[in-house]
């Protein structure tokens, strides 16, 4: 499974990316904000998005948004991992289309779980 | 020194004592006592002085307070001019500091990592070779190309311990950034203290006070940034994945 993260500090994304590996997932690119993840995600047949919300130039939800309104995009599973966590805002994903939601900080065992039932999800 | 604040304050008094001294006064002039009259014409005029003194006192206050405020206008010109440029480049020093140590300890971690699991093959490898040897499955060649297995994973073991512990002490050497981040951030939290003082002392003069200042609306299009336990703000924050969860499943997820 190819999987996208995008994030604009590359600590997290190195963090994310070392979780993936341990459960199993190798196969990761990197991405450090909107605007570079879509042009990726056009060309890469990604099978997962992962993208924090607040990064310069797009965010993470003017991302989901695009992908949600992109013909080719628009099914993909994207999860987001972001350090907002007003209840405005998870609505908001939530309306986007947002397929999980995770707040940082987070650990291991949420991103194994969250994953892991939006691919039960989608598999039902 | 005598204190402004010592100096005679009765301003309501003069007007009904000023009064009656002047109908004494004709009385006396009538009666012909020029005596009293000369005396009450004293207590007047030094009653003027007193007046001009108190005048005189309420000048010196406002003086006063002025070249106060004065003082406070150049700290807070000397705050916007020095001290948060400063703060800036402090907590900036913070970010690349708190980053370093990251990259330091994910690059310890990563290198780790990489060793375990190239240990890990190794063992498993060499394993499955020993069960075959101990069922007495192996060829001549094959126990050879066993003996080299357990001859690398020794020597691969014994040298990746040695790097394994280097990068375990790496990762405790970047720590340190903890002990000096925070003393800088200590010294921001102080200045915007200091500011904060200054800025209400400003808001006092001002006459603003009658106007109580509330929390002004939230920059719109601002996003919230990270939840900081103890820091209320005004739209409800969800403190943990469970409040998140729960609220998701309760719109359908």
């Amino acid at each position: 499974m190819k999987i996208l993260i995008v994030d604009d500090f590359s600590t997290m994304r190195r963090i994310i990316k070392n979780l993936l590996r341990d459960l199993g997932f190798t196969n990761t690119t990197e991405a450090d904000d909107g605007n570079t993840a879509l042009p990726m995600l056009r060309n890469g047949n990604f099978d997962f998005l992962i993208t924090d919300w607040n990064m310069p130039g797009m965010s993470g939800l003017d991302l989901l948004k695009t992908v949600r309104a992109d013909a080719k995009l628009c099914k993909l599973p994207v999860l987001m991992v972001t350090a907002e966590s007003k209840k405005e805002q998870i609505i908001e994903a939530a309306q986007a289309g947002v397929n999980g939601y995770i707040v940082k900080p987070f650990t291991a065992a949420t991103l194994k779980e969250k994953i892991e039932k939006i691919f039960e999800r989608l598999n039902a | 020194m005598i204190s402004i604040g010592e100096l005679p304050v009765s301003d309501t008094k003069p007007k009904d004592n000023l009064l009656e001294k002047l109908k004494k006064l004709i009385t006396h002039l009538e009666s012909g006592d020029d005596q009293q009259a000369l005396v009450l014409l004293d207590e007047l005029s030094s009653g003027r002085d007193s007046y001009l003194f108190l005048e005189l006192g309420k000048l010196t206050r406002k003086l006063h307070d002025s070249l106060t405020n004065f003082q406070l206008d150049t700290r807070l010109i000397g705050l916007a001019n020095n001290d948060i440029p400063d703060a800036k480049e402090r907590l900036n020093y913070v970010i690349s500091m708190t980053e370093q140590s990251a990259n330091r300890t994910l690059g310890a971690v990563e290198q780790s990592i990489a060793i375990l699991d190239d240990l890990q093959d190794q063992a498993v490898q060499v394993n499955q070779n020993w069960g075959r040897f101990m069922r007495k499955e192996l060829s001549i060649d094959e126990f050879r190309e066993l003996t080299r297995g357990v001859t690398r994973l020794l020597e691969t073991a014994g040298a990746q311990n040695l790097t394994v512990r280097n990068n375990l002490n790496e990762v405790l050497m970047a720590q340190e950034f903890q002990d000096l981040t925070s003393q800088i951030i200590r010294k921001v939290i102080r200045l915007v203290e200091e500011l904060e003082v200054n800025m209400i002392t400003l808001i006092k003069i001002s006459g603003g006070l009658d106007k109580t200042p509330g929390a002004g609306p939230e920059a719109s299009g601002d996003l919230s940034g990270p939840a900081v336990p103890g820091v209320s703000t005004s739209k409800a924050s969800l403190s943990s994945q469970d409040e998140v969860d729960d609220l998701l499943s309760s719109l359908g997820f």
